[in-house]
């Protein structure tokens, strides 16, 4: 039974986190974008525009719920739950750190590890298509049925360079759970370089990332629903809490997409040199540094509202780097840190592309994915594999 | 819990089945059959065979269905014209059908071994590596002679679908 509380609990926090994060990034997502674009962002709710989430989840819940008179009903209302479903599903394979010990109790900073961590999480993206291809066909819409084709039609055919992309590392970490692939990656060439799959694999992460991008449907693959050709696309007539479920499984997507990446190229929750030349503080530096930055501003103040604000955000940012020197919580935080901070920074990557690339055309997008990406990471693929047979034990 | 499971899941995959074969609409058609391969998938995962569960659902369901589905949708297929039925159909379908898969269980069951019982999680050879590695020695030429059968079909797709050679 104790197995069963444990889970529960494990799961509730993963649930609580994750839905925190996927409003937060949406936050994030406007702020970067806004700043690319000098402008100012989400300004009005909050500091900063800080509860702004909150604000749209009030909005998105109260609002009327349209049920078009012409649609196929069952479809319909099938299409935003299975994307929502099934994007959310994949973050219970996906480890966080290693295992830790919590009040005498032992447990891995993840909900369950399967022997085929990977496959599920491909599995579970390749049923995805399903919600968009369904939404933009239920609606009986022109623009959503574009839409839905094109969606269906793209993720086809990015998922073969994103598996082959996958399969390079996967040779050089002879397993496909996910726990084991990030425990290859540990430890360091001539005390120093990481051993991450992403040095010998730079082709591959690049690949990977490339097919992530259009997998996930983000500028500048995101035809599906391009604006100005097809007003939304596969989402054109969702409304309220529906349209809120599309807007979820993309962020949930991008969430899993930039793990995944972080897992298997990027040496999961493993610091980049080792503690030995202080890796390990490495998280306080930041805060604290990010603390006194705030501090200096609180005491010169830009704007009137700013003497208050920002001296409260430097002293919350200096008890946070704080709290990674404490030798009880160190080895629970330094490795999700770690972690957070890979999948941050790819994330940051994917706002940044979506503020500075425009839109692929639909027939660049396929002779780039079936002429270029796909012999390239077959090559990549062959390489990788000649290598790993000829020398077995390196 | 693997026996209620397996009975959830084997009604869900022959309730799927028969939708697949009832539905007038080509996309409930296709999306039943989905609702077939999952669940035969989360069959194969109760057997211990979880790499083919995981490649059923992203070949099959996650592959090969999209495509079904995204040339149904392309083709904007409508529904299909129930024909008016004729008296043979009326008086004997159904008996007939009953014939059929009686006699279909009939020959199945002879063709079972008398003693051996499927037991759940005794199965542990179905990993990523166990079948691997049955694919490339014992079944190495029924694999290689697959794979180049699915070379022909796709060069033949090729020659098919090019207007001019």
């Amino acid at each position: 039974m104790n197995f069963f509380i444990l889970s529960l609990i494990k799961a509730g926090l993963i649930a609580f986190v994750l839905l925190t994060t996927l409003a937060y990034l949406q936050w994030i997502e406007r702020k970067v974008l806004a700043h690319i674009q000098l402008r100012v962002g989400p300004q009005r709710v909050g500091p900063h525009g800080l509860l702004q989430p909150l604000a749209d989840v009030v909005k998105l819940l109260t609002k009327e719920d349209l049920l078009p008179p012409y649609v196929n009903k069952f479809f319909y209302m099938l299409a935003p739950f299975l994307a929502v479903t099934v994007a959310l599903i994949a973050i219970s394979v996906l480890p966080f750190g290693p295992e830790i010990e919590v009040f005498g109790v032992k447990t891995w900073m993840q909900l369950t590890d399967l022997k085929i961590g990977v496959l599920v999480v491909l599995g579970l993206s390749s049923i995805g298509v399903y919600g968009v291809a369904l939404a933009g066909w239920a609606s009986n819409n022109k623009y959503s049925l574009i839409g839905g084709l094109r969606s269906s039609a793209q993720m086809i055919s990015y998922e073969l360079p994103l598996a082959l992309a996958i399969a390079a590392p996967l040779l050089l970490s002879n397993s496909l759970s996910f726990r084991e692939i990030v425990d290859t990656q540990a430890g360091y060439y001539f005390g120093v370089i990481p051993r991450w799959n992403v040095i010998p694999q730079i082709f591959g992460f690049l690949i990977f990332m490339i097919a992530a991008f259009a997998e996930t449907n983000r500028i500048p693959f995101d035809l599906p629903e391009a604006e100005n050709e097809l007003v939304a696309g596969f989402h054109v007539e969702y409304s309220s809490m529906k349209f809120a479920a599309f807007f979820m499984a993309e962020y949930a997507n991008m969430v899993t997409v930039t793990a995944v990446a972080t897992l298997i190229f990027l040496g999961g929750w493993h610091a980049p040199f080792p503690v030995e030349y202080g890796s390990g503080f490495i998280p306080t530096l930041l805060f604290v540094g990010s603390g006194a930055i705030a501090l200096y501003h609180g005491l010169h103040p830009a704007r009137p509202f700013d003497r208050i604000t920002l001296p409260i955000t430097g002293v919350v940012f200096f008890g946070i780097g704080l709290l990674f020197l404490v030798p009880v919580l160190q080895p629970i935080l330094l490795p999700l840190f770690w972690f957070t901070a890979k999948t941050g920074a790819l994330l940051f990557v994917y706002i940044w592309i979506r503020g500075t690339l425009p839109r692929f055309r639909y027939d660049q997008l396929m002779k780039f994915a079936w002429t270029f990406l796909f012999p390239a990471a077959l090559l990549n693929l062959l390489i990788t594999a000649l290598l790993v047979a000829v020398f077995p034990n390196q | 819990m693997d026996a209620p499971l397996f009975l959830l899941f084997a009604f869900i995959a022959v309730a799927s089945a028969i939708s697949l074969v009832v539905q007038t609409h080509p996309i409930s058609s296709a999306l039943s059959l989905v609702g077939v391969m999952v669940s035969l998938a989360v069959l194969y995962l109760l057997l211990g065979a979880e790499f083919i569960a995981a490649a059923q659902i992203i070949v099959y369901a996650g592959a090969v269905m999209v495509l079904f589905v995204f040339v149904i949708m392309l083709l904007n297929a409508g529904t299909e014209h129930k024909s008016s039925k004729s008296p043979m159909v009326k008086w004997f379908g159904i008996p007939l059908l009953v014939v059929f898969i009686g006699v279909i269980s009939f020959i199945v069951q002879g063709m079972l071994p008398k003693s051996a019982l499927v037991v759940f999680g005794t199965f542990t050879q179905g990993g990523p590596l166990e079948v691997g590695r049955a694919l490339f020695t014992t079944y190495l030429l029924p694999f290689e002679v697959t794979s180049i059968l699915i070379l022909i079909a796709i060069i033949g797709a090729i020659v098919l679908a090019r207007k001019e050679i």
